[in-house]
């Protein structure tokens, strides 16, 4: 039984690695900036865990081939080295590892979290609520006018509780179903929360990150393609969580300006 | 002898009568055994969850005979509602993750083997013991109400987030009753969890024989005793992170519930709350109950590889101190959680460090066990494949945590099914089959029967494979983005990889139904199996020195002294190659 559970392990290492090899669960377009940070240190991680993972998988597979099935007289030996050897090992190349994807890997996290957008980046808020995003643009005024829970009335689509009334600032708001911004600009998306955590995650922004009550964050983000991608909330949110999808249209600098003034009318 | 007389006060007379005998039993074996049905009941449970999960997902419309009759609104007309999946996950992550992982590896194995690896008659406290039990038992059946109550389970997860969990009924079906019992469940469940911590540290520490030192302890005693340690802390702080919540769901607190948010049409009356609260108590918990779950079956492991290797592990110290560095390291990470959660970013490059950090003690546990196979005579039971399976588990599993451990690769994989399938693998899994293995292992000592050893090794066969199928494609999946947590996967975008879902759940159908092989094992062997001596294994630690299954008091009259570590194989003793560890012969001829 110790060849076949050799086999066993053997098979296990090589079809859990050949999907990975031959790419046949590739990573979405990367239409960011950043993202190619975080494919590089995908990648290096995948390489680096994969090997261990083969390695150890057909270690074990060898040494189950080899010392199973032995007569009960047969001579016990020891691993040159013993553990010594062992924990000599596992500190310099897991130590090695460790330093390595803990230092040059902050890169990526520092691009998207430390350094801050810049002064002209657009500005965008998002709010997530059950099961839906908006997005409002502050208008010409360039400035948004202020939230007010109490006045948010979805009937009559005030989903962020505007009072224009009273507030000039909130008159020229424009609020969409959809997150629409120009192509190579950066973007500042303030992220608010109207009832739950929720999360804004698009796949090929390489982007995801909490909506927090009471806690309103900012990302930062570059799109360099056009095209449309699916934004989609990752954080459970109640009972139509996996329903909760808005789309990302990134469009020339033209067709956005365009889409402005046509929502500004 | 101090260990002596604290012995002789522990000395109880037998137990009278059929309560006394078999419900509330201040027998040690007896709670061992309870906590192990209760396991067993909680995990079958669980798994049945996750097959209606995994139907549902993949065949959204599906009709399921019968499933009406749990819950009518949740299934109307036996076809799940997409809430009613959500209960089912919290119900299955809660029933796994507390009265699965943390009862059958922990609590039932460490109550019934622990006093007995050190000499001890019972536990320093066997009526605290006997009410950690019966304890949990409450949590048990305060969980199991949610099924029955008109609002059903809890919608948000095990983790119950907050505001999400605090709100109550504006948070959706589930979240009126249903997350409250969960609240309380869970309360009753971590003080029964540190009755059973505190009563473990000290029979540890006060109860062992003479000769039993702490280096001579077997490694599963030493991995018990960690993790009470562990317990004893990360429950601490769970409780009262529970009974705030319970707080603010009924008495208008707001320890997690922020001001200005807008619920189901109703500015909710809370303000000054802070929902990252939760998640950091709610963690500073979750992970270390993560290596609750894991290290008693690496114990477990430990003890049954050397076993069947006929030799003793290449260093047992290097176990003992990699299992307690991976144990304060554990209080060190829960950050990695909450990578995108909002906390300050700084604070992910602190908690990554430390993430990273713990893949040395499990990479030096890893290769111990890798190296000591080298040159071994491994005789395969089902109880020895459960043990290497686990080795290969807990590799595959516990390499993706690498990934998951660096933030800017957690933005991307953070709430995939990556994440999901390395938990299922390295903390599920894995530590289930340190579980089958203990059970195969130490069946003839707890029952004086053997397990059927063909039954035992064809569930082996389809468990290994079948895990492997089901978690393995979990991480590809992951890779291009497939979100967790989702009833079903109505977008294009995951359209032309549904294929491999059908195929998981296919493998989780045939996968589980394995289990009941076990199931079946496990109940034939109570009554029919081959009667099993004493000592069948030719093991060393002392619960192979008593009859099987052992006396009510264990040792008899007789007070075990030590003479040696716990793992004296590949020698010349007077029974074989092993010497027993209260046995006062020489060793000659030391396999080292």
């Amino acid at each position: 039984m110790g060849k076949f559970f050799a086999v066993v392990l053997v098979l296990i290492a090589i079809l859990s690695a050949y999907p990975i090899i031959g790419n046949y669960f590739p990573l979405p377009e990367d239409i960011s900036t950043h993202g190619h940070l975080i494919d590089t240190q995908l990648h290096d991680t995948m390489l680096e865990a994969g090997l261990a993972f083969i390695g150890a998988q057909l270690v074990l597979a060898y040494f189950v081939f080899a010392f199973t099935g032995l007569k009960p007289d047969s001579r016990l030996k020891n691993l040159p080295g013993g553990a010594k050897l062992v924990v000599i090992a596992a500190f310099l190349i897991v130590g090695a590892e460790v330093l390595a994807l803990g230092a040059f890997g902050q890169k990526a996290w520092a691009t998207v979290y430390f350094v801050p957008p810049k002064a002209d980046a657009l500005q965008i808020q998002s709010q997530a609520e059950q099961f839906a995003f908006y997005f409002r643009y502050p208008g010409p005024d360039g400035k948004f006018g202020t939230i007010h829970p109490d006045k948010i009335d979805e009937g009559n689509q005030n989903y962020f509780g505007l009072d224009p009334a009273n507030e000039p600032e909130a008159r020229d708001d424009i609020v969409s179903g959809e997150l629409v911004i120009p192509v190579d600009r950066e973007v500042n998306l303030m992220l608010h929360a109207k009832d739950f955590g929720h999360s804004f995650y698009v796949r090929e922004l390489r982007i995801q990150q909490d909506y927090v009550p009471g806690l309103d964050l900012a990302i930062h983000f570059t799109a360099t393609k056009i095209g449309k991608y699916e934004i989609v909330c990752t954080q459970l949110c109640g009972l139509g969580h996996y329903n909760m999808k808005a789309y990302l249209n990134v469009k020339s600098q033209d067709d956005y300006d365009k889409w402005l003034k046509e929502q500004s009318q | 002898m101090q260990e002596s007389s604290a012995q002789q006060a522990h000395v109880h007379a037998p137990p009278q009568g059929f309560w006394r005998k078999h419900v509330f039993s201040l027998d040690h074996k007896v709670i061992g055994k309870q906590y192990y049905a209760l396991a067993l009941v909680a995990v079958f449970t669980g798994m049945v969850l996750s097959w209606l999960m995994r139907i549902h997902m993949v065949w959204p419309t599906a009709r399921i005979p019968g499933l009406e009759l749990l819950s009518k609104n949740g299934a109307p007309a036996g076809v799940m509602t997409p809430e009613y999946y959500l209960s089912l996950l919290t119900m299955h992550g809660t029933l796994m993750v507390f009265f699965v992982l943390t009862n059958a590896p922990f609590a039932a194995f460490g109550n019934y083997f622990l006093p007995i690896q050190i000499g001890a008659e019972d536990m320093a406290f066997p009526r605290f013991n006997m009410v950690s039990f019966w304890t949990t038992f409450l949590a048990w059946v305060v969980l199991m109400l949610a099924f029955v109550i008109p609002d059903g389970p809890p919608i948000a997860g095990w983790t119950e987030y907050a505001p999400l969990s605090a709100v109550g009924k504006d948070a959706g079906p589930g979240m009126q009753w249903g997350a409250s019992l969960w609240g309380i469940s869970i309360a009753i469940f971590c003080i029964a969890s540190l009755l059973g911590a505190l009563n473990f540290i000290a029979t540890t520490l006060d109860l062992r024989a003479k000769g039993m030192t702490l280096m001579r302890m077997p490694l599963c005693t030493w991995a018990w005793f960690i993790t009470s340690c562990i317990a004893l802390l990360a429950f601490a702080v769970l409780l009262p992170a529970c009974i705030l919540l319970i707080l603010d769901r009924h008495a208008g607190t707001s320890f997690y519930i922020p001001g200005g948010l807008v619920a189901s049409d109703r500015l909710q009356p809370h303000s000054g709350g802070s929902p990252l609260l939760w998640q950091h108590l709610f963690w500073f918990f979750g992970h270390p109950e993560v290596y609750i779950a894991i290290l008693p079956s690496m114990g477990i492991v430990s003890h049954i590889l050397i076993n069947s290797m006929r030799k003793p592990l290449l260093s047992a110290k290097v176990v003992i101190y990699s299992m307690t560095s991976i144990g304060f390291l554990s209080y060190m990470v829960w950050g990695h959680h909450m990578f995108v959660s909002g906390m300050n970013p700084l604070s992910s490059l602190t908690f990554s460090f430390p993430t990273l950090t713990i893949t040395i003690p499990a990479t030096i546990l890893t290769l111990i066990w890798l190296g000591s196979l080298y040159g071994a005579r491994i005789q395969l039971t089902s109880a020895s494949l459960f043990a290497i399976g686990f080795i290969s588990m807990f590799v595959s599993g516990g390499i993706s945590g690498f990934f998951l451990a660096q933030p800017s690769l957690d933005i991307y994989l953070h709430g995939t099914y990556f994440v999901v399938g390395h938990f299922h693998m390295v903390m599920g899994v894995a530590s289930l089959f340190g579980v089958f293995a203990g059970t195969y292992f130490w069946f003839p000592k707890m029952t004086g029967r053997y397990m059927n050893e063909t039954i035992g090794k064809l569930h082996f066969w389809i468990t290994f494979i079948g895990t492997y199928l089901i978690f393995m494609p979990m991480h590809y999946l992951g890779l291009i983005g497939n979100v967790r947590r989702y009833q079903s996967f109505v977008n294009d975008f995951m359209a032309p990889y549904l294929w491999l879902h059908k195929d998981m759940t296919i493998a989780a159908l045939i996968t589980g139904a394995a289990q009941f092989l076990f199931l079946f094992n496990v109940i034939y062997s109570r009554f029919k199996g081959a009667p099993a001596p004493e000592n069948p294994w030719n093991c060393t630690s002392l619960e192979w020195s008593i009859p099987s299954p052992p006396p009510w008091n264990n040792f008899g009259d007789r007070h075990p002294i030590v003479y040696h570590d716990p793992y004296q194989y590949g020698v010349s003793g007077s029974k074989g190659d092993f010497v027993m560890q209260d046995s006062p012969e020489q060793i000659v001829g030391s396999g080292d």
